[in-house]
């Protein structure tokens, strides 16, 4: 029988397999950041365990940095204990760092693709969920524990249960203006936050293969969020064009080699799936979020569901709490919904299509009276990328704040945080209680329905906007 | 690892779904570079609260979480596990918890237990009716079984996958295990093709 992408590339990294025993992965590529191993790496000196393969291995800081002011000390005297302790371990270790500053570093999922370090059919982990972005060059990429990461460091490899697999199949077009966020976000709302739990998602169909490589990265990003193991999408000539030329990637022979193998590496006709999911991209439309998890969401025409709508008891129970939480009420349409902030980045749409994207609307437009909107671009790169376009005066003529790369208000690690009953319009992958900043109330969006939330100052999509929205030149 | 063969204690419903580690334990408690010291952090946000069920008198001192389903959603971070080991958890049941929490869990020797959601149901019900009731978590005979008077006993089987069990039973730990292979770590290595990536020349 035929096997799925995900099993082939499982299959590829076995280097032991024993009856009644989980199988022992080889692992490719390991990303680091500061949050989750420091205590991974003191596991290692206590032991008096080496970095195995330090050469598979590579750290950045992205959790913890400030926005602002990035040449004076950070502020927060435990943050900064926490970059200097990643600092200390990638000396100690030989382990390869960016730090802030660096003109590589950044958000760990933007970093790995752009340095051409992820590339399809290799194994990818990092000690953080969203490790499933790299899925969309056909990886098997997931996050794991602090555990598991010194796992790694110490053997290069994991012990893992066997998985199973989802195809979700997308067919058709997207219509004008939906994006490769409402798509996800409207998946997970279909499948739920639980749905994915113990499978491997392909993305595939029509509408998958359209999109280029920086929209894949969102779906596979937020694949987690419906409690997957990993997200995938077959690698094709989009994704090959992407690698070619960068950093790390094969180059000359070996990029023929690498070409090659990546070609084998889609689901057999005769393959079976554990479950499928069948989706007409064509009925779609712009989709955000009005709860606590990613799964609350609904198309932006909608109006806030009625708690009582809801036919499982507990599901009733969490939209009643998170309507409590995000102070709204049932039946309020969601386009009338105002938010304080908008936040534009993350390792969800922080990378350059994003910011282009958020950029072409607000040009010759303002941010509303009242509302704070923050850039923040992925990585550094991206930033300098947008800088060259003058994609920064864009933003900061709209009234927008540019910033620094890095995590930033995606979880408010860093001073970047919602006020107590503040709320905002986000492009991040997470709008749980608390997530950006204590008592803070978080709308998950695409970088085009923040860009015109920003201008209207209540939820919105570009096609909200009308021409009169555009600031007139001074002096006419 | 500390072993896990069976644990008895109270035990504290938790009555809310979708418990993401966000809520276990926020980010502003992940600057930390140690293991311990997160117990004051463990749902830092609710238990400002003085009604939520930790704080109440009754289920001080309790070493069992009994919580809704979909449990340990969200952020990878490990933290979370340790919050609750801190503040004293041995166990947390649910009809369903999120991969890498429950991954994260078995290897810190914290048991996650899968119920059905009516058994979960029934049990929260149970301690929730006599908050001294005293929850049993048997590893060695997967089984749950909690006991109050005036109510009917609850005996519950669970699955563990053998492999897991083995590991928590004796207290294994996952790297020395692996290294046992090293021979096969080796063979794999040398037989990778060239053009995988490297992030340093060594
Ligand atoms: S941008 Fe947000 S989701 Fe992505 S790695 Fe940073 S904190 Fe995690």
């Amino acid at each position: 029988m035929g096997r799925t992408l995900a099993e082939k590339v499982w299959d590829d990294h076995v280097v032991r397999r024993a009856e009644g025993e989980p199988d022992l992965l080889f692992i490719d590529l390991h990303l680091l950041h500061e949050v989750t191993s420091p205590q991974a790496f003191d596991g290692l000196r206590k032991a008096g365990r080496q970095v195995r393969r330090t050469d598979l291995t590579i750290a950045t800081e992205d959790h913890n940095t400030p926005t602002l002011d990035i040449d004076k000390p950070i502020a927060d005297p435990v943050s900064r204990t926490q970059l200097e302790t990643l600092r200390k371990n990638c000396a100690e270790f030989g382990v390869r760092l960016h730090p802030l500053g660096d003109v590589e570093q950044g958000v760990v999922h933007v970093v790995g693709p752009q340095l051409g370090l992820t590339q399809p059919g290799t194994t990818v982990v990092c000690g953080d969920s969203h490790t499933s972005t790299h899925g969309a060059f056909g990886a098997l990429a997931f996050g794991i524990g602090t555990s598991q990461v010194e796992h790694v460091l110490a053997t290069q490899t994991l012990p893992l249960a066997p998985f199973k697999t989802m195809a979700i199949t997308v067919e058709g077009e997207l219509p004008d203006g939906v994006t490769a966020k409402d798509l996800i976000l409207a998946i997970i709302a279909k499948i739920g936050t639980g749905g994915g739990q113990g499978y491997v998602l392909e993305y595939r169909g029509s509408a998958i293969e359209k999109l280029s490589m920086e929209a894949r990265m969102t779906i596979c990003n937020m694949s987690i969020e419906a409690g997957a193991r990993a997200g995938m999408i077959a690698p094709d000539q989009t994704t090959f064009d992407y690698l070619q030329g960068r950093d790390h990637a094969p180059k000359g022979e070996d990029w023929d080699a690498a070409v090659a193998y990546w070609k084998t590496l889609r689901t057999d006709d005769d393959a079976v799936f554990d479950a499928e999911v069948v989706i007409d991209a064509a009925t779609l439309a712009p989709f955000v979020t009005w709860g606590t998890n990613p799964g609350q969401g609904a198309p932006l025409s909608a109006r806030v569901p009625d708690p009582a709508s809801y036919e499982d008891a507990s599901e009733r129970l969490a939209a009643e709490k998170a309507l409590e939480y995000m102070g709204l009420t049932a039946g309020q349409p969601l386009r009338e919904i105002n938010v304080d902030t908008v936040f534009v980045g993350s390792c969800t749409n922080g990378r350059i299509e994003d910011l282009r994207s958020a950029a072409s609307i607000l040009e010759g437009r303002k941010v509303a009276d009242g509302v704070r909107m923050l850039v923040v671009p992925g990585s550094v790169r991206v930033s300098l990328e947008a800088v060259a376009e003058g994609l920064d005066k864009v933003f900061t003529a709209a009234g927008a704040e540019w910033r620094h790369a890095g995590c930033s208000m995606c979880l408010g690690m860093n001073p970047d945080q919602l006020a107590p009953g503040e709320r905002s319009a986000s492009t991040s992958n997470r709008n749980f209680e608390g997530r950006q900043g204590k008592g803070g109330r978080t709308h998950l969006v695409s970088p085009q329905v923040a860009a015109a939330t920003a201008v209207l100052g209540h939820l919105a999509s570009p096609a909200d906007l009308s021409d009169t929205d555009v600031a007139t030149p001074a002096g006419v | 690892m500390e072993a896990f063969t069976t644990h008895t204690g109270r035990a504290v419903p938790l009555r809310r779904s979708n418990v993401d580690t966000d809520q276990i334990i926020p980010a502003h408690w992940l600057k930390k570079v140690t293991r311990d010291g997160f117990e004051d952090g463990l749902f830092e946000a609710w238990r400002k609260d003085p009604e939520f069920v930790l704080n109440q008198e009754a289920y001080k001192g309790a070493t069992v979480l009994v919580a809704g389903p979909d449990f340990g959603t969200g952020s990878s971070r490990e933290h979370a596990v340790w919050a609750l080991q801190n503040y004293g958890f041995k166990a947390v049941i649910s009809s369903r918890f999120a991969d890498i929490f429950r991954g994260n869990s078995l290897k810190n020797g914290l048991l996650t237990v899968v119920l059905p959601q009516e058994t979960v149901d029934r049990l929260q019900q149970l301690v929730e009716a006599d908050p001294t009731a005293e929850v049993t978590v048997d590893l060695v005979d997967r089984q749950v079984r909690a006991e109050a008077p005036g109510q009917s006993k609850l005996t519950a089987d669970f699955e563990l996958d053998e492999n897991a069990r083995w590991r928590l039973l004796e207290g294994l730990d996952d790297i020395s295990l692996t290294l046992r292979e090293e021979s096969s770590i080796v063979d794999y290595e040398a037989n990778r093709p060239s053009f995988k990536p490297r992030t340093i020349e060594v």
